[in-house]
This record gives C-alpha cells, sequence and structure tokens, in this order.
C-alpha cells in the first residue's frame, strides 16, 4: 500500500512548500495569470455569504492510500477529532441555518466517536446530512458491516468516490481489491434502499478523474457509469458528482513526479470559468478541521491556510464575524473554476 | 529554421487560424463544434472516432488532443486500443485489397 507523503517525510508534507511551488514558476514569470489577477480580470472579488453547508474532518486516517487523495490521509495518519472538539461542532450546528451537514475524513467511520456523532447531529434535523464514505471501509472490519442499517437508521446521505465503472482505472487511483470492494459495498448499500430509483435514502457517486486531465461532462459520465453499472453488477445509484482535482498533496506529487504540473495549470488556467466563480463552495461553505480550526475549504485546511477571521475556531464561532470575510485563494483554486466548475457537490456552472 | 515541424505548444494555436481568414475559421469551428456535439452517436462514441482518424491520418496533434479528450471522457485504454486496430486494420485491409489488382494484373499478362 502506498504510504502518505507524511510517513514518507516528502518535501509536499510541508504545506508551506506547496504553497511556494503553487506561487512561483509559471506564475511568477507572468507566463499564467495568478487566480487573484484572473478573478479581479473577471470583475470577482470572493467573500463568504450566509453559511450554508458544515463541512466537518473527523480526522485523516483511512484504510486506502489513494494515490490523488488531497488530504494526505491513509493508515498511517492518527489526526482524529476529539468528542470534546464534536459536541463544539454540535452546538454550532444547534445555532446554525446551515442546510447541509457534510462529514468527511479520512474514513471518517475510523473515528472512534463517529456513530455517537451522527446519533446527535442527526436529531438536529437538519436538511442535508452528508457521510462521504470510501466505501471499502464496509468491509474492512466486522464492526462496520452494519454501516449501511447505521446510516439508513439516520436517514444519512452517502456520497462515495468511484473514480470508474471498470477494475483498473479504479484499482490504480484507490489501491489494489478496492473497486471490487466497493462493488460489494455498493451492493450491500441498494440492499437496504440506498440509491433506488423511488427511494429518499441518498446515494450518490464522486468521480475523480484518474490522471492528469480534467472531469469531462457531468451529466454524459452520469449517464456512462448508471448504465455499465447495473449492466454489470446490478447496482444503482442517483447523482454523480464530477469533481476536479486539485493541485495539491498527493496530487501535486504526482503532476510533478510524471512532469504534468506545468501543463496541468495551463489546462486549468485555460479552462477557467468566470460563471463557475459565483457558484464556487467557500463562499457558502465552511470546514473545520479535526482539531476544530476553521477554513474556507477543505483544500484550504489541507493547506494550511486558515479563515481569514478573527473566529478562527469552531469553539469561537460567529456568524457576524464570519461572513463576508475575505475567501483565503492561491492557484490552487483554479480546480473549483475550470470549466463547469467543481465543488464537493459536483460541477456549479 | 525551428528545430521540428511539430510543436505539442502549436496545438492550443489553433484557433489563430481565423486569425488570416475569420469568415472560414469561423465557419470551420462552428462545424468542428456541432459535429462533436451528441447526436445519433454520443460524444463518446464520437472522441473514439476522432481518435481513430487521427492515427490513420497520422496528426500529432489530433493524437494528443483525442487521447486526452478519451481520458476525461471515461474512455479506457482498452477502448482506445481497439479502435486503433479498427483504423490499422481498415489501413492495411487498403493495401491488401489493391493486392486483387496485382493478380487480375499477374493473370492477365502471365502465361
Amino acid at each position: 500500500m502506498l504510504k502518505s507523503l507524511h510517513k514518507r517525510k516528502s518535501d509536499l508534507a510541508n504545506t508551506k512548500r506547496q504553497l511556494e511551488i503553487l506561487s512561483n514558476g509559471i506564475f511568477k514569470s507572468g507566463d499564467l495569470p495568478t487566480f487573484k489577477e484572473k478573478i479581479s480580470e473577471s470583475g470577482h472579488n470572493l467573500k463568504a455569504k450566509k453559511l450554508e453547508i458544515l463541512q466537518i474532518n473527523v480526522g485523516y486516517m483511512c484504510n486506502q492510500t489513494c494515490s490523488h487523495c488531497h488530504v494526505d490521509a491513509g493508515p498511517d495518519r492518527k489526526e482524529i477529532m476529539t468528542k470534546e472538539t464534536m459536541q463544539q461542532c454540535l452546538d454550532v450546528i444547534k445555532n446554525t441555518e446551515a442546510h447541509t451537514l457534510d462529514l468527511t475524513g479520512g474514513a471518517p467511520e475510523m473515528n472512534p466517536h463517529f456513530r455517537w456523532f451522527v446519533e446527535e447531529a442527526s436529531k438536529v434535523g437538519i436538511k442535508d446530512f452528508i457521510v462521504r464514505s470510501n466505501l471499502t471501509i464496509m468491509l474492512a472490519n466486522k464492526k462496520y458491516h452494519d454501516l449501511p442499517e447505521f446510516f439508513k437508521k439516520h436517514n444519512v446521505h452517502v456520497v462515495s468516490s468511484m473514480p470508474h465503472w471498470t477494475q483498473g482505472k479504479t484499482d490504480k487511483q484507490r489501491g489494489d481489491g478496492v473497486f471490487n470492494k466497493s462493488i460489494e459495498a455498493l451492493k450491500m448499500l441498494n440492499a437496504v434502499g440506498y440509491g433506488m430509483p423511488d427511494s429518499n435514502l441518498r446515494l450518490d457517486l464522486v468521480y475523480n478523474p484518474s490522471g492528469a486531465f480534467l472531469p469531462a461532462n457531468q451529466a454524459a459520465m452520469e449517464k456512462d457509469f448508471k448504465k455499465a453499472l447495473l449492466d454489470e453488477f446490478g447496482i444503482q445509484f442517483h447523482n454523480l458528482f464530477a469533481i476536479t482535482n486539485l493541485p495539491i498533496s498527493r496530487f501535486l506529487d504526482f503532476l510533478i513526479a510524471s512532469e504534468n504540473y506545468e501543463d496541468y495549470m495551463y489546462s486549468l488556467v485555460e479552462a477557467y470559468n468566470p460563471a463557475a466563480v459565483a457558484n464556487v463552495m467557500c463562499t457558502n461553505t465552511l470546514s473545520v478541521s479535526w482539531d476544530g480550526y476553521l477554513y474556507d475549504c477543505d483544500f484550504n485546511q489541507m493547506l494550511e491556510l486558515p479563515v481569514n477571521s478573527k473566529a478562527k475556531h469552531i469553539s469561537d464561532y460567529n456568524e457576524a464575524l464570519l461572513e463576508g470575510r475575505d475567501i483565503v485563494i492561491s492557484q490552487h483554486c483554479y480546480g473549483c473554476t475550470a470549466g463547469a466548475g467543481s465543488s464537493c457537490q459536483g460541477t456549479v456552472a | 529554421m525551428q528545430k521540428t515541424y511539430y510543436d505539442p505548444a502549436d496545438l492550443k494555436k489553433f484557433g489563430k487560424i481565423s486569425e488570416w481568414n475569420e469568415e472560414l475559421g469561423a465557419k470551420f469551428f462552428d462545424y468542428y463544434g456541432k459535429v462533436f456535439e451528441e447526436g445519433a452517436l454520443t460524444e463518446r462514441e464520437k472522441s473514439l472516432i476522432a481518435l481513430a482518424v487521427s492515427h490513420t491520418i497520422q496528426c500529432p496533434y489530433c493524437i494528443d488532443a483525442y487521447t486526452g479528450d478519451g481520458l476525461q471522457r471515461g474512455i479506457t485504454k482498452e477502448e482506445m486500443m481497439e479502435a486503433l486496430h479498427v483504423a490499422a486494420a481498415i489501413r492495411g485491409g487498403a493495401s491488401l485489397v489493391h493486392g486483387v489488382q496485382m493478380m487480375n494484373k499477374v493473370n492477365k499478362l502471365d502465361q
């Protein structure tokens, strides 16, 4: 199994190094405009609006080590949200009008307080309660086998990664054996009602390109995924979210090692879509890290770029202080404005 | 003189063709865009056809463009290679079928 950048003691485990790479080279020489210059050209200025989505990263531990992971998650990562921080998150959830709660990781299910947190959070009556599950966790250990039933009991919206409907492409990105286990887990979810055409138990899949290229049309990809998964395996799901890989962490490592970094940045800049800027997720989302700090998005969290606000921790949450804050940007933000745009909920334009 | 006849960076300049004849350039790119829209064939099927034709006409720009396009659309390397073999079979067959003409000539001239 691949090791995390942290475990490998890679240069890129240092977020300052990543930010240096993203700010120097073709951006410093002026060959490409910085993201700040580009959004200024199209008359945009990114500021936080009213909070709609609270995304909580409950830990970087994962049973997989995917080659493109922006979290640099893996079995060797020990950062895990404590019950105390979870309680602070719950206090905020109870007092906001956010319509979506989005739990992510790592594999969020590996946090020892995960089930308690889901049980408590589901009582708040939030409209859309998402858990980003990597699927294979359901088969990783006996104690996880009942996750589909647990999700159903708490009306959790399951969002799972699936880079392709074939084994080769999936295992190459997510690790040997991941495809077959993912198929098995999807069948377990279907069996309790998830993803079925008339079911309220939402099951959506996330497609990340398995290489140095941008995703194609989300609707066309969804059609291909649905046909292939139904014909080959009898699996059903609701929607496919096409998400662009942002040039950070392990995907940045891959881009540099494969000498694709500059071409990829050119592709992102060329595909810049002003219409996507208006709907980027950072303007209505707040990302909470395992230790309770606040970020504009999960990507900024992984680059250790905290919110530009006096309220920096979930325990200091203050809507008035956070609303209207300037979003912290760097060149990785081009990933969310390329083509039809990209967010944790798929395309935005 | 430049070192090679083909420069990968030139592919990005394709649109500049219109600068020297705006009317015909615009007509061409309109037509090109329309051709690749979903119709009786899906965009995915059209991408595979384009990849096969790219190899038949041995256009390095087109090969780069439609390999990338295929990957974006989730086309697998197995599907790409099969498409190429279709192109190769037709191209090889086109040479070989002329063998009938050769055979006709030999049969006519030979005693």
